[in-house]
């Protein structure tokens, strides 16, 4: 019988090959998923990992959608590396357009350049004060941050539908349920021509090598993981809790806070009543596929967005459901996560080996 | 063997890129591409069912003639312009959006493919290559308040509203004037859910109404939940968009349905025989056979049905107008004269109730 | 009749759900294992439920077959993240997404189908009698063994052996390890349950709240479960009181839209998650009492070499 065993250091072998055994997996359940299904499995996969990239504007797609991945994914990372449970990103991604939205129908089609980075600002701050309210509750009142973040979800999402319905909505829009659309200035410009990616996706990679750089090499990262991997510890160091519960949702409220406006002011253009398929909940898988690493998140977020278009170019290419895509979806997730097992544990035959002291979990989980 | 197979499907694949990067115009002899794109999944039991089922029927009605697609689950957001254009980009000529929310996604993409031609639900912006279409629900939900006011014994109706924009609001106000066309003494409770779909959430807005005395109660949500809850009541309830007599057999009335497939046919028959015109906006109703009323409950007592019918007949021939002059807004101030019909600017952009409704609107 | 004993009936309809699949989750989480993936588990319910009381005719088959199908699927999470120590929020969020996507597969041919709905039980004497028997004994069946759920959670947690041992655990899994208690066997156990409770409040969602099938009839019952088990500060009771309360204010709200209340109904809408929040904050205002309630390993993979 096989069993595992902890690995003195985490195999830097393996964590390059777990991907790799991730999608060995992941293909052989594709071909006997399709193949059941009676769809042809090689040109499903066709369709899922190649047709999106086979052009400049599918690439441009890819990164588009990556965007509010990896921002949301970012500040989601920092926060879990604190132990803190942000699971409400889409929140603070729906208060960002809200308010960088806002600071733009202010403008209207006015052409100055103050508007842009104005929105930008408005975004990020809008995102923290809706993160400020967790951080709160949880610093004051001990509130759990779980449910104080995702009841916020629904609350900012009932916001921004009350803005448009109401105050904010287009008035030459027979009352639908959208803003006016935003001026030239106040649309952010297209990175590659002939795509829709805009600078917003310049930003987000901007601010994972920052991420990087903050969590790797400064004391207040520092200070975070110690918090996240041996709270005990932290305190003893006098790290202050409440500092790092502040600093989590901060971060993590501007960046989803930015990924909110970079989609209102870039592919969609106005405010209206849906404007994220659920990018703050994605996030989370994101952030946990990237090993909690800024630089993993960058190639998690990559990954995630490169499902969503796959599953799309399914459905239309081959006629698969949406049901299926997400089944293959879910399947491919599962696989990359058992995938990193092999990093921190090795599969051994049956001895009698002593117990190593547990470890704290995040480091078996997430520290690279 | 097994690996041959492999080797010629990856040929194929091969062969595949290469056309899709070659883009070749497409062949005289191929058959005319025709993608649909939904909202929900084609198992929603409504809305997007109901233009799944039209489109097997054009299918069934033009046979090779055209080759259809569908992509479901598409939300209205940034997401949805990338599906119409990879649409395009296949090779699909005419494509029918059926969602509002999909307005300004259309616009972009239609501007990049002249060649294309995008039918709209429910919009009100066109273009060279934009049609719009639009069932005239108002009718519909005029002869449900036909129906709910004569078998009414609380004179109260009730309306569980998904958001108050225009097209629901036409509905309220519909359904509210065709009740008093036949019963004066009728109110009508409106319980807004702002959602289009949440079984639990419709239920308990049912529950409520019933509660507050509303024993005819009609929906524009997604999911019959209403009809359930006045079957287990004893009260009566209206389907939408599909018949849901199957939920609640003694509960349901009536109902406004769509079929789509007639438009959907005539659309695609002028596109391939090249008559089809972008910057139409098509209204159809009852006459069109687009707005289809579910079959009629046995209960309801034969003199109700006869005016019923008698409406539905006047619809039909067009002497009645749901929305005819005179009409009262719900505080009492005339908005459409005496002998008038209601102009299309306030048509298309309806916010306030008609009398006869209880409340203010949310604003 | 007065108004408000219905209103109170349709509480308790919208609660259940919740209950069941709160209850289920407050087990799994003492034991230190956090499953975000309660509503795909709850379509899956759902779907199995309706399809075997569609084919079966029987309730019971129904809800059997729902929390078996919960069962299963809860035990994919419980491989990845036990066995295979996968993060478990990660891991419970791609079980959302696979279950939606499975649950949406296996039921195409049954949208739109009918189905009996469970019937209320009459109680002989009780059911009779003015106000209290409308009030208290006019429910279907599932209501009152939610009721019994919440006693043996209740007494599981608190009062028995195999309780103070998954609490143990979902303290300190080291410690529990080192003194000989089955770490794994126990949250494998406590998973599964959690699997078995939210396929029995899909169940009630597609048998009993609103009879029928479709793709995605939880609408995010799922995620308010999830946020129902920290409301109640992961104790049963308040578990309990937080799902009638937030089916409660969520009718409150839509009452007094009948009255024509002058307020935006966004803010209406707002008014569950609002009061959800602000219930908490007064619950938790004193700073000891939460740290006393989280499970101290919530969240946190464990490995024994043993």
């Amino acid at each position: 019988m096989l069993r595992l065993e902890r690995r003195a250091t985490p195999s830097s072998t393996m964590s390059i090959a777990s991907p790799l055994l991730a999608a060995a997996g992941m293909l052989v359940t594709g071909f006997l998923l399709f193949s059941a299904l009676g769809k042809d499995p090689l040109e499903a996969f066709y369709l899922f990992f190649i047709k999106p990239l086979s052009s400049t504007y599918g690439i441009g797609e890819l990164l588009l959608k990556t965007t509010p991945l990896l921002l949301c994914g970012l500040g989601l990372a920092l926060g879990f590396r604190a132990n803190v449970w942000n699971i409400g990103a889409e929140g603070q991604l729906t208060m960002g357009a809200i308010a960088g939205g806002g600071v733009a129908l202010w403008f209207g089609d006015s052409d100055s350049s103050f508007a842009m980075p104005l929105m930008l600002l408005a975004g990020i701050l809008g995102g923290m004060a809706w993160a400020a309210i967790p951080a709160f509750l949880r610093t004051r009142f001990n509130t759990n941050e779980i449910l104080v973040t995702l009841m916020l979800v629904y609350i900012a999402q009932l916001m921004l539908s009350w803005l448009v319905h109401g105050p904010w909505r287009d008035p030459q829009g027979q009352n639908y349920p959208q803003s006016q659309g935003f001026g030239d200035a106040e649309t952010m410009s297209v990175l590659i021509n002939g795509t829709r990616v805009t600078w917003g996706i310049v930003y987000a990679v901007g601010l994972a090598l920052i991420a990087w750089v903050f969590s790797e090499k400064t004391f207040a990262g520092f200070r975070m993981q110690v918090a996240g991997l041996a709270p005990a510890a932290a305190a003893y160091a006098g790290f202050s809790e409440k500092r790092n519960i502040w600093i989590a949702l901060m971060l993590c409220g501007a960046t989803a806070g930015l990924a909110g406006i970079c989609e209102v002011a870039g592919p969609i253009g106005r405010l209206q009543q849906e404007i994220s398929p659920g990018y703050g909940f994605a996030a989370i898988i994101v952030a946990w596929i990237g090993r909690l690493h800024p630089i993993g998140v960058v190639f998690g977020a990559l990954l995630m967005s490169l499902l969503y278009l796959g599953g799309e170019a399914a459905q239309m290419g081959m006629g698969l459901p949406s049901a299926i895509t997400g089944l293959f979806q879910g399947l491919l997730l599962f696989y990359l996560l058992a995938a990193d097992l092999f990093i921190y544990f090795r599969l051994k035959r049956v001895g009698v080996v002593e117990s190593p002291e547990p470890k704290p979990a995040i480091r078996v989980e997430g520290a690279v | 063997m097994q690996s041959s197979k492999i080797w010629k499907t990856i040929r194929l694949c091969l062969a595949a890129g290469l056309m899709a990067t070659t883009s070749v115009a497409a062949f005289a002899a191929e058959p005319l591409k025709v993608a649909f794109v939904y909202l929900g999944p084609v198992g929603d039991g409504g809305w997007t069912q109901q233009h799944d089922m039209a489109r097997k029927k054009l299918e069934a009605a033009l046979g090779s003639a055209i080759k259809t697609t569908y992509v479901e689950n598409v939300p209205e957001t940034a997401d949805s312009e990338r599906v119409f254009r990879q649409l395009a980009a296949d090779g699909n000529k005419l494509i029918f959006a059926t969602s509002f929310g999909y307005m300004e996604s259309l616009q972009k993409v239609a501007k990049l493919f002249p060649d294309v031609k995008f039918e709209h639900v429910n919009g009100f912006k066109t273009a060279p290559n934009i049609s719009v279409y639009e069932p005239r629900f108002e009718e519909g939900f005029y002869l449900i308040g036909v129906v709910a006011g004569q078998m009414t014994k609380s004179n109260t109706l009730g309306f569980i509203g998904s958001f108050p924009i225009p097209s629901v609001m036409r509905n309220v106000d519909s359904m509210t004037l065709g009740a008093l066309s036949v019963n004066p003494k009728v109110k009508m409770k409106p319980i807004w859910v702002n959602t289009w779909y949440d079984p639990g959430k419709e239920r308990q807005a049912a529950d409520t109404l019933i509660a507050q005395g509303a024993d005819a109660v009609a929906q524009n949500t997604d999911s019959p939940a209403s009809i359930q809850a006045a079957q287990e009541k004893g009260t009566y309830a209206f389907s939408i968009d599909a018949d849901m007599s199957s939920f609640g057999k003694k509960a349901q009335l009536t109902g406004s349905t769509e079929d789509w497939s007639g438009y959907y046919i005539a659309e695609t028959k002028k596109v391939l025989d090249g008559s089809w015109t972008g910057n139409r906006h098509t209204r159809w109703g009852i006459k069109e056979g687009m707005v289809v009323m579910a079959p009629l409950n046995p209960d309801i007592p034969p003199a109700a049905v006869k005016i019923f019918e008698d409406k539905k007949a006047a619809i039909v021939a067009g002497t009645l107008n749901p929305f005819a002059g005179p009409i009262k807004d719900s505080t009492g101030k005339e908005m459409v004269a005496a002998n008038a019909a209601m102009s299309d600017a306030t048509f298309n952009s309806l916010n306030w109730y008609v009398e006869g409704v209880e409340g203010s609107v949310p604003k | 009749m007065n108004p408000l004993i219905p209103m109170i009936a349709s509480t308790v309809l919208a609660a259940t759900p919740l209950i069941y699949a709160a209850l289920g989750e407050t087990v799994v989480e003492r034991s230190g294992v956090l499953n975000l993936g309660i509503e795909g588990m709850m379509l899956i319910g759902a779907v199995a439920g309706f399809a075997a009381t569609r084919s079966s005719g029987s309730d019971a088959v129904g809800f059997l077959a729902a929390a078996a199908a919960g069962v299963a699927l809860s035990l994919i999470f419980g491989f990845l993240t036990l066995n295979l120590q996968t993060n478990q929020v990660a891991t419970g969020l791609a079980l959302t997404l696979f279950g939606i996507g499975l649950s949406a597969f296996v039921g195409h041919n049954l949208a739109g189908l009918p189905v009996a709905r469970l019937a209320p039980i009459t109680i002989p004497g009780l059911t009779a009698i003015p106000v209290i028997g409308d009030l208290l004994f006019h429910y279907d069946i599932m209501v009152y063994l939610s009721v019994a759920l919440f006693i043996g959670v209740q007494w599981f947690l608190t009062k028995s052996r195999a309780g103070l041992t998954l609490r143990a655990i979902g303290e300190s899994p080291g410690v529990a390890h080192a003194i000989g208690k089955p770490v794994l066997t126990t949250r494998y156990l406590a998973v599964m349950f959690g699997g078995a409770t939210a396929g029995i409040a899909g169940a009630y969602l597609s048998l009993v709240q609103t009879p029928m099938w479709v793709e995605g009839m939880s609408a995010g019952k799922g995620w308010i479960a999830l946020a129902l088990v920290v409301f109640g500060t992961w104790k049963p009771a308040r578990v309990v009181i937080g799902a009638y309360l937030f089916g409660g204010v969520t009718q409150f709200q839509l009452f007094a839209q009948g009255f024509g209340l002058p307020i935006p109904t966004e803010f209406l809408s707002m008014l569950p998650y609002a009061a959800t929040v602000v219930v908490l904050v007064i619950i938790c205002r004193d700073p000891k009492t939460i740290l006393l309630n989280q499970p101290a390993s919530l969240g946190h993979s464990f490995h024994s070499a043993a």
